[in-house]
């Protein structure tokens, strides 16, 4: 394997992870404040159809951005009425919204564009394109350090860069802001929380929120930066496996930088080397496609160090009398 | 209770006539949905087609999960439909249950052969089409690498690969193939960005066409092709539209046909083992202004002359399925 390729797979790392990443982050926010959250993938999903459509209507990717993560909030907002207000069980609504994102998108989309559940192909403006750092193209002949610089770190969408800058943003509201201590407390003691005078309810709704915000960048990353357009599905299970990395970065937005970028490395090397051939050991491409929940297993197992999710998580919060 | 009785019986006798006066012909469409833009849409138009032409309507369903496929077999058999058309291989299981149990029922399968007096069992030569557009691939291409792109890794797809680096080593012997399956499961069918991942890794391993059997996957391996300048080869239906001047041809498989017949001929119809090849247009390549540009004379004269050597019997491609191997590559 010579150093173009790793520089080629890494690349391709880098787009997988990105919807990882943000899924996994916004999990992150929602579930650190106590409120599970498996409507991930509904939330992608509808975001993805939502970013497609309004961007090939409107012709400007902004919009769709926009739209996308409009339609992510109000599924967000469902999930934190059932959940938080209502104190319904977080995991049915969740499951709920993956429900109702799978088949509202599919039913929308043929009813807009008649084109059996898909958006037309989009173009132009419509898209996320691909920008070049300054001084990628001038950098490119040098050894290493230019292939690395103009393939790996340049000529990703916009939103690559924002998800990743997300990771140290999120680590620094987390654990060096006012916000972010109460949001952790409200996920381990709510009744901590309470007592100290600040509202519970508000709180999770505000991580909920966050949470439908990333989502919605996610879902449009996949529609109008990775593809041109919504085909039914298409997040094709990234919201599990961004729940996967959640649990297996512990909670933690660094670790999951690493969780996601893991994952996505493991994705690639399936897709780059189908079956992979290790001095007379073949590595069929299942065993790689598995990798990510079986070391999620390992690890829910407590064989390499416990995960412990935030104490009050899935617990709706009921003020005592 | 004799007057419940009397009333079911009432309500059931008028259910059983109702049944009867809509036995429209059906067509069950697999995992992939209607408007996959390849397969499942290619049956459907052969169905709108006789639709169109006699007037007459017909029942159709697209399947959620695997665990519909018996059940939408049953209920449309109950419902009087005859004949009924599956689109898809994976109901060989359910139909070799059911089939059976209603005699006088036409089945129709595609893709997939069930030993039953009552089914019709239609394959297709798809070796012999994607020999056909695997010339097409080597000889547009300038690189001598040339991809190909599967949906779920079945033998159905491997006899389509296959089929595809025969034809591109007969039109050039130096030409490398390199062939990557989406996925193991029935999702391989619809991840579009695996498709687009896929193609850029064929593409920095050097490929300048690429081939996708990949149902709605492919229309990211389509699109991704556009994108970097290089070309693409459709499959199923004609694909040429999606990117004008880009694709440089798609490898036609007329489910339609198959459908349009299974629905002409009707209840009772003939039964039995059908094949689909080059020589009774079965598969074969798309042509049209889309991508006239991109095909040319030589091109189009050499194709011709292999499809009617393949037609005729005097060229043979392997077929995978019938031995589980192929001669030019392994997977």
């Amino acid at each position: 394997m010579d150093f173009l390729t790793i520089i080629q797979i890494l690349d391709s790392t880098v787009r997988l992870a990105t919807p990882l990443l943000l899924a996994c982050l916004a999990g992150l926010y929602s579930e650190r404040a106590g409120v599970f959250d498996i409507g991930l993938e509904g939330k992608m999903l509808a975001s993805a159809f939502f970013s497609a459509a309004v961007a090939y209507v409107s012709g400007s990717v902004w919009l769709g951005l926009l739209a996308g993560t409009a339609a992510s909030l109000v599924l967000s907002l469902i999930h934190g009425v059932a959940s938080i207000t209502f104190r319904g069980n977080q995991l049915i609504s969740g499951v709920a919204i993956n429900f109702l994102a799978a088949g509202m998108t599919v039913l929308i989309a043929q009813s807009w564009f008649s084109q059996g559940g898909r958006t037309p192909s989009l173009f132009g403006g419509a898209r996320f394109e691909g920008i070049n750092l300054p001084f990628a193209n001038e950098l490119e002949p040098v050894p290493v350090i230019g292939p690395i610089y103009s393939e790996l770190l340049s000529g990703h969408s916009v939103l690559v860069y924002l998800a990743f800058a997300f990771v140290p943003f999120t680590a620094w509201v987390l654990y060096r802001t006012r916000f972010g201590l109460r949001l952790r407390a409200v996920g381990e003691n709510p009744a901590a929380v309470d007592t100290a005078g600040v509202s519970v309810v508000g709180l999770r709704f505000a991580a909920v929120m966050i949470c439908g915000v990333l989502c919605g960048i996610a879902g449009a990353y996949l529609a109008t930066a990775l593809q041109a357009g919504f085909v039914k599905d298409m997040t094709a299970g990234r919201g599990f496996i961004a729940l996967a990395a959640l649990i297996f970065a512990k909670w933690r937005p660094w670790h999951a930088l690493g969780a996601c970028l893991l994952f996505g490395f493991l994705q690639a090397i399936a897709l780059r080397f189908q079956n992979i051939d290790l001095g007379g050991v073949v590595i069929p491409v299942q065993v790689m496609d598995a990798l990510p929940f079986v070391l999620t297993v390992v690890i829910l197992a407590g064989f390499v160090g416990k995960a412990i999710p935030p104490k009050a998580g899935g617990e709706p919060y009921v003020k005592e009398r | 209770m004799t007057l419940t009785k009397t009333l079911l019986g009432g309500a059931a006798a008028i259910a059983l006539s109702a049944g009867m006066a809509t036995a429209d012909p059906a067509l069950i469409f697999d995992l992939g949905g209607k408007f996959d833009k390849s397969f499942n849409e290619a049956a459907f138009n052969g169905a709108q087609r006789w639709a169109d032409e006699t007037g007459n309507s017909f029942r159709e369903i697209e399947l959620q999960s695997e665990a519909q496929r018996e059940q939408a077999l049953r209920r449309f058999a109950e419902a009087g439909s005859n004949p009924i058309v599956m689109a898809g291989f994976a109901f060989g299981d359910a139909l070799g249950q059911v089939a059976a149990d209603y005699p006088d029922t036409s089945f129709v399968i595609i893709d997939m052969v069930v030993d039953q007096p009552n089914v019709r069992s239609v394959v297709f030569n798809e070796h012999e089409g994607s020999y056909l557009v695997g010339m097409m691939a080597a000889e547009a291409s300038g690189s001598g690498t040339v991809g190909f792109i599967g949906g779920m890794d079945i033998p159905l797809i491997r006899k389509f690969a296959c089929g595809y680096a025969q034809g591109v080593m007969a039109a050039n012997p130096d030409a490398t193939v390199i062939a990557n399956m989406t996925g193991t499961t029935p999702a391989a069918w619809n991840d579009p960005v695996k498709g687009s991942e896929l193609t850029k890794a064929q593409i920095s391993q050097g490929a300048d066409v690429v081939y996708a059997a990949a149902g709605g996957t492919g229309v990211g391996v389509l699109q991704t092709a556009a994108d970097e300048g290089i070309l693409s080869i459709g499959v199923d239906s004609n694909q040429n539209h999606l990117h004008p001047g880009k694709v440089l041809t798609s490898m036609m498989k007329r489910v339609d046909n198959a459908v349009y017949n299974a629905f002409t001929d009707g209840p009772g119809l003939s039964t039995g083992f059908e094949v689909m090849g080059l020589a009774n247009g079965g598969v074969g390549y798309a042509l049209d202004d889309n991508n006239a540009p991109l095909v040319s004379a030589d091109m189009k004269a050499m194709v011709d002359d292999a499809s009617v050597k393949i037609a005729s019997g005097e060229l043979a491609v392997h077929d995978y399925m019938s031995d589980n191997s192929c001669p030019v590559m392994s997977f």
